[in-house]
């Protein structure tokens, strides 16, 4: 479904991501792991357009997707719930749930907003209020619901679980556990590995900018190196 | 008491046009940060075509649809050939490009028109309704009418339409915006052409009443500054009030001072106001968790 070639780019002269190679089949949730600065949201990024990369290729659903403005690979089915949520806060929940589906033209729209309340009943509650208001781990499932809401065949997840209490985490991972169940292509980026990997069929490792493990995730999990660096024992 | 209601309803006339031109500067403001200073330009441009194209017998209708035409593609121009190309310049280099193009248009206007002063004639004729005692050009009501209208307008696209909401999610936050898949460069540019269109319909309302020339941009596009800076700079409710309360106050000030210093008076009353609250009448502070 996607397959990344060779990725260069970053932020002016700086170069956050030095080649990178990766693939993600259909039906899959895949797990992008590593540390603060290694490039994972960097990464993420250039998937959707709205970071420039330097070199390399993209290709999802058979296309080539690195020259498409954003807008464009959102209407082809990929869409993002970014680092740090990203809500429009002086908008209202329901708003911001709408604007998730901005390029959608058919009939569903509604039905779908109903769906994302069922999963997420506490938005429900909040749908008339501004989304700036809300908790961390409301606007978490908000910015998950608002990608939702864009009807993706892969959905692009970056550190869903950060700054949420454990309660939240294993909440936000049920439902991706639940998104993954409905059929929807899942690339998760995660500083919390184990839970990651916990969830994900395959997982890579990004360090400075380069895939340095890649595997199905149990693999990954009992792999001594991983264990020690990123799972916090060994 | 008709004193009073006299200076109120030209203070208000005057006041609708500083509120137009607010709403324009706060319309680009919200859909790309930039405050353009080429905004009193598009006002000049709405009466100036409007008075050349009527003077060279085009009916006044349709000549005051060509000069909103002319502003909205000059408006488009304005972002495609000088902002849109410094994407991701500090916010002060793209005003001082807004200056540079508002300089430009004056000096266009000069060559293309001339230097003159020019007027339209009234909509309605010039024959003064009394109104308690108070003598009420009809244009007023022209002008009052017609910024209601905008305003409204202007009001449900903002509130109602998936489009106004895509505008105030490009405001909120641009990256999001990009990610749900709104074109923000499609949104900066009717955000232009939209002020454009605003600016030129209150110069062609105001030119029965106050004239017109090349340069009269210059100083609308101050009072209409300090109009969306006295409502809160981004709040639509605010260009709106500040516009209105800019009018009264230099209406007031040149009827019950002296007209010498109305602009100093108008001025005084924002610089005091700013010192207290900051934001201005209707700024919101940022509500936001991280």
């Amino acid at each position: 479904m996607l397959e990344v070639v060779d990725l260069h780019g970053g932020y002016g002269r700086i170069e956050v991501l030095k080649g990178i190679n990766l693939k993600v089949s259909a039906g899959e949730v895949v797990a992008l792991i590593g540390s603060n600065g290694a490039g994972k949201t960097t990464l993420l990024r250039a998937l959707s357009g709205v970071q420039p990369i330097s070199a390399g290729q993209m290709q999802f659903m058979g296309e080539r997707i690195d020259r498409l403005p954003s807008h464009q690979r959102v209407a082809r089915g990929m869409t993002q719930s970014p680092e740090g949520r990203q809500i429009f806060g002086p908008l209202s929940v329901d708003d911001n749930l709408r604007l998730g589906a901005y390029l959608r033209r058919d009939d569903g729209i509604e039905a779908d907003r109903e769906r994302i309340y069922a999963m997420f009943p506490v938005l429900k509650d909040k749908r008339h209020q501004p989304a700036g208001g809300l908790s961390g781990g409301q606007q978490q499932m908000l910015a998950i619901g608002r990608a939702l809401m864009g009807k993706p065949k892969l959905l692009l997840l970056d550190e869903p679980s950060l700054g949420l209490s454990p309660i939240l985490v294993d909440q936000i991972l049920a439902a991706v556990t639940a998104l993954r169940q409905a059929g929807i292509t899942i690339l998760l980026v995660e500083q919390n590995a184990a839970a990651a990997l916990e969830i994900a069929d395959r997982g890579y490792v990004i360090e400075t900018g380069r895939i340095v493990h890649a595997g199905p995730a149990s693999d990954l999990l009992s792999d001594p190196k991983v264990k020690s660096a990123y799972l916090g024992f060994d | 008491m008709s004193e009073l209601l006299q200076f109120f309803v030209s203070g208000l006339t005057v006041g609708a046009v500083y509120a137009l031109v607010a709403l324009g500067f706060t319309l680009v403001y919200h859909a790309s940060e930039v405050v353009n200073f080429a905004q009193g330009e598009f006002v000049m441009l709405g009466g100036m075509v409007t008075v050349f194209a009527y003077a060279a017998g085009v009916p006044l209708p349709l000549a005051a649809l060509l000069a909103v035409l002319v502003a909205i593609v000059v408006g488009l121009l304005l972002y495609w050939l000088a902002i849109a190309p410094a994407r991701g310049a500090t916010a002060v280099s793209l005003i001082i490009i807004t200056i540079g193009a508002s300089i430009l248009l004056r000096g266009a206007a000069q060559i293309v028109f001339d230097k003159q002063f020019h007027k339209l004639p009234a909509f309605s004729g010039d024959t003064p309704v009394d109104l308690f005692g108070a003598a009420i050009q009809p244009q007023s009501f022209w002008v009052l009418g017609g910024a209601a209208l905008l305003v409204l307008l202007l009001y449900y696209v903002m509130e109602r339409t998936l489009l106004g909401k895509a505008v105030m999610a490009t405001a909120a936050n641009r990256l999001a915006a990009r990610l749900v898949g709104v074109n923000v460069a499609t949104i900066m540019a009717l955000a232009f052409g939209g002020s454009a269109a605003i600016g030129a319909v209150a110069g062609i309302l105001i030119t029965p009443i106050t004239l017109t020339s090349y340069d009269v941009g210059t100083l609308l596009a101050l009072k209409g500054f300090a109009a969306a800076m006295l409502g809160g700079m981004g709040s639509p409710l605010g260009a709106v009030v500040g516009g209105l309360l800019l009018g009264l106050l230099e209406a007031f000030g040149a009827g019950y001072i002296s007209s010498t210093y109305k602009d100093a008076i108008a001025f005084i009353v924002i610089l005091a106001v700013l010192f207290v609250a900051p934001q201005g009448l209707f700024g919101r502070r940022a509500v936001e968790r991280v």
